[in-house]
């Protein structure tokens, strides 16, 4: 099979300092994969080269074969690269039904000329926008909140929300930059829940940083493990967690810190897979 | 100091707090009178031989005075009236000590307050001379308490008196405007009785307040509003369908009544809210703040006058027409061949100035378009363009769209009225549609965070370009309209008051609201154009009206659905919630 995302040699430098060095990393198709690394590591700096909010210095990005480190950010999302946010991103002003709209903006296709002669070509495209916004909220458990202000929307639903407007793309690449940061156990569990839904239900692949050890090694089926904008280990979540680079890394040097790291890391029981709570998609 | 804190501290601190109040009604009552506007508007009565629009503001003062004296009086009628007197007092205090310098002392205030002049005094001291000196203090106890008094009146009682005086306030600043029309018709004896030369007879003022208050006290009782609410949809639709055909009609025959000088008000007042259809698109839903939007307006009025003129400048002048049939001919000086032209050139201009300031945003964007439009009219005024523009001598002798003979239904300043409000209301509709289109979720995407729209696949160059053209589109009709109204362009028409004047609109009708472009453009264009004898404070009205909104309604006089959904946060979903509601759990 080939690979959906190829990053290659991926260099990007602010000034003196190097956030990302000479990065390869291959990510294949319907795989959940986690980057992860202690802060500064270049985690969100790699995901904005990708999402093509950065312009790489050196090697190439290659999404589907095709080479995107050039491309403008509407182009790599035509493509289907779509992403969220570290801090929640939405469009706070406008409703959860207004943002799942935007999302949709490059699949419509009326002109604003159409739009003003109000043809029925325009009526039934924004019909149909607007029942695939329904389904979406339906399918993150807001339904019938679609009315409510993004930014009214409860911590959680807010990043949901982020996500269904990342889907509303119809994306082949999700990345989604710690999905689960500021919740409980209990959020971490359902935002866990989900992404793997998102996976298994609409087939798609999922890029995901993440800071949260239960959630990263109860969901990943490759862990990437970036500190000071290099690779430093690439595996399984079990490799990972023995990995004494990656230990190192998190902890410090010093044989006492050292075991002391490695059972902690150990001692993360993955996340068991829990049945769904949301109603089916569509 | 809040006011449970200013009454735990006692009396004391409730009477600095009135002194404090009164002392800010001083500096406004000092300010109002040696700026001028009490000396000057004195010889402008608002009702015949009682009270003057000058002494009016200055009551208006000593009211509010008393009013804002009144929110932190201690409990009690008797401290209520009392604060309220205090402040009163105190805001007449200035006046006093300027009659006391001024008058009693000889210093010759004049020499830097030009308007310290003996009319001054006398409205000070109602005409009592030298020895009036303590009478603005005693006035200003005297407002003061009385504006108490009615803070201690229950509601019913003090709505439909305060209607009352804003009823004959009102009534007097549009005296003329409604003397004219009635003194050619049958109603002429009427308006003798009314209204003098200037503002109201007494028996006008008694009229105007007595029917105010009677008005404010039926309206409630009648619930109009909720019984139309009541009635079955087809019911409402047969009601306001005739409704809506009354209030056409109306508008079509008001010019009639008024005359044309009403109808050249409108007329100015339809193409500005043109022009803030279209800033309310590029700035008020796609968030970029143009400065130079004179620019396009220079395009569509200078399009049409060259295309039209008279004038040797004009590009067409005795050139043939083409005949299509039978009485129906093309001819390029036509006004509404050159119409479509001006309004395409000026998309054509949008696009021009919008493609090098794509990637500028916010401050930087509005410096940017500032020194376009100044680029613009500098052009229009430059010898360069003289042979073709004509330069300070302008663009003169643009015929009106309608070869309509004088004193018919159409003539002069008429024919605009109606072709500004029927381009207006087609713009309103074509202006809600696109914001509803896909177009307009992209504009309002990307005054949110244009990134993420961006990386949601919304083209920001075609998105903001089509902002640029849309909005400049409508902005050149306005221009056209404009260029058909005052019959001449020239290139002091094009200057940086007309951008600031369609941003001031928006910002008093509330951002990315159209209805509230209406309103502020009635508001900011209208009533300046209307009360022209205090054309030199208009600016000083305008600035004071902008404050205040700010202050006061920071959405504007009409906000967006989303400015009002943003002012209204509830307070719960500023902070993160623990207890989300979580995935699939059927929403409340």
């Amino acid at each position: 099979m080939t690979p959906l995302l190829v990053a290659e040699g991926v260099t990007k430098r602010f000034g003196g300092l190097i956030a990302v060095n000479r990065l390869d990393f291959t990510l294949e198709p319907g795989a959940i994969v986690s980057v992860i690394g202690p802060n500064g590591a270049g985690k969100t700096t790699f995901f904005n080269c990708v999402a093509g909010f950065y312009r790489i210095d050196e090697g190439r990005i290659l999404f589907d074969g095709l080479p995107i480190h050039e491309l403008r950010r509407d182009h790599i999302a035509h493509l289907g690269v779509s992403r969220t946010y570290q801090n929640i991103r939405l469009f706070a002003n406008m409703s959860a039904m207004e943002n799942l709209l935007v999302g949709q903006h490059h699949h419509l296709t009326s002109s604003w000329i159409e739009a003003v002669l109000g043809l029925p070509r325009v009526h039934a495209e924004e019909r149909m926008a607007h029942e695939e916004a329904r389904r979406l909220l339906r399918f993150i458990g807001l339904q019938g909140r679609g009315d409510t202000l993004a930014s009214n929307l409860p911590y959680g639903d807010q990043r949901r929300l982020e996500v269904a407007r990342a889907l509303a793309t119809k994306p082949r690449l999700l990345l989604l930059d710690e999905p689960t940061a500021g919740m409980n156990p209990a959020e971490q569990q359902q935002m866990t829940d989900f992404v793997r839904r998102l996976r298994d239900e609409l087939g798609i692949t999922i890029l995901l940083i993440e800071h949260a050890m239960r959630v990263v090694m109860g969901i990943s089926e490759r862990i990437t493990v970036l500190d000071y904008g290099e690779k430093i280990a690439e595996g399984t979540p079990v490799e990972i967690q023995n990995d004494p680079r990656v230990i190192e890394a998190y902890l410090g040097r010093g044989s006492q810190a050292q075991a002391v790291g490695q059972a902690a890391v150990a001692e993360l029981p993955p996340v068991p897979p829990v049945p769904s709570p949301g109603p089916p998609a569509g | 100091m809040t006011t449970a804190a200013v009454a735990s501290a006692g009396q004391p601190g409730a009477w600095m707090g009135a002194l404090r109040v009164g002392l800010i009604g001083s500096a406004v009552a000092l300010y109002v009178s040696l700026n001028g506007i009490v000396p000057i508007f004195h010889a402008r009565p608002l009702i015949q031989g009682t009270i003057s629009l000058g002494q009016t503001a200055l009551v208006l003062t000593f009211l509010a005075t008393g009013f804002l004296a009144t929110r932190r009086a201690p409990p009690g009628a008797a401290m209520t009236l009392a604060t309220a007197a205090l402040a009163g007092a105190a805001s007449g205090v200035s006046l006093s000590v300027l009659l006391l310098v001024g008058q009693l002392a000889g210093i010759d205030v004049r020499a830097v307050f030009i308007q310290a002049s003996p009319v001054l005094y006398e409205v000070l001291t109602v005409g009592a001379g030298e020895a009036g000196f303590w009478i603005p203090i005693a006035a200003g106890a005297i407002i003061g308490t009385a504006a108490g008094a009615v803070s201690l009146l229950p509601r019913r009682f003090a709505h439909p008196l305060l209607s009352g005086l804003l009823s004959v306030l009102i009534v007097g600043l549009f005296a003329s405007i409604l003397r004219t029309p009635m003194l050619g018709g049958p109603l002429q004896g009427l308006a003798r009785f009314l209204f003098a030369a200037d503002g109201l007879t007494r028996e006008g003022a008694i009229i105007a307040f007595a029917g105010a208050v009677v008005l404010r006290i039926l309206w409630p009782q009648a619930r109009l509003r909720e019984r139309a609410a009541e009635l079955p949809d087809a019911q409402r639709r047969r009601l306001i369908v005739p409704l809506i055909g009354l209030g056409l009609l109306f508008v079509a025959v008001l010019p009639q009544m008024l005359g044309p000088f009403f109808a050249h008000v409108v007329a100015f007042v339809a193409l500005y809210i043109l022009m803030g259809f279209g800033l309310n698109i590029t700035l008020g839903l796609a968030g970029l703040l143009d400065l130079g939007f004179v620019a396009f307006f220079a395009v569509g009025a200078y399009t049409v006058g060259l295309f039209t003129s008279l004038s040797e400048l004009g590009l067409f002048t005795g050139s043939p027409c083409l005949a299509l049939w039978d009485g129906f001919a093309v001819c390029p000086q036509y006004f509404w061949f050159a119409l479509p032209l001006a309004i395409l050139l000026a998309m054509a201009f949008g696009a021009f100035l919008g493609l090098p300031i794509l990637g500028i945003r916010g401050d930087y964007l509005a410096i940017a378009t500032l020194g376009f439009g100044e680029i613009i009219r500098i052009l229009a005024g430059s010898d360069l363009l003289l042979p073709w523009l004509g330069g300070p001598q302008g663009v003169i002798n643009i015929p009106k769209p309608i070869d309509a003979a004088p004193g018919t239904p159409l003539a002069g300043a008429f024919q605009i009225y109606y072709i500004g409000l029927v381009c207006a209301a087609v713009i309103w509709f074509v202006a809600i549609r696109l914001r509803d289109s896909r177009l307009g979720r992209a504009w309002i995407a990307i005054r949110e965070d244009e990134d993420v729209a961006e990386a949601l696949g919304v083209s920001l160059v075609q998105t903001k370009l089509l902002a640029y053209m849309l909005g400049a589109a409508f902005a050149g009709l306005g221009g056209a309209v404009f260029a058909g109204l005052i019959g001449a362009v020239f290139y002091t028409d094009i200057n940086l008051f007309v951008s600031i004047n369609v941003v001031a609109l928006i910002i008093v009708g509330g951002m990315g609201s159209f209805p509230g472009v209406v309103v502020g453009a009635i508001f900011l264009i209208g009533l300046p154009e209307l009360f022209r004898e205090f054309a030199e404070y208009r600016f000083l009205f305008y600035g004071m009206a902008l404050v205040a909104m700010m202050v006061y309604r920071p959405g504007g006089l009409l906000p967006s659905r989303i400015a009002e959904r943003e002012l209204h946060v509830p307070e719960a979903a500023e902070r993160p919630d623990p207890g989300a509601v979580p995935a699939g759990e059927p929403a409340g």
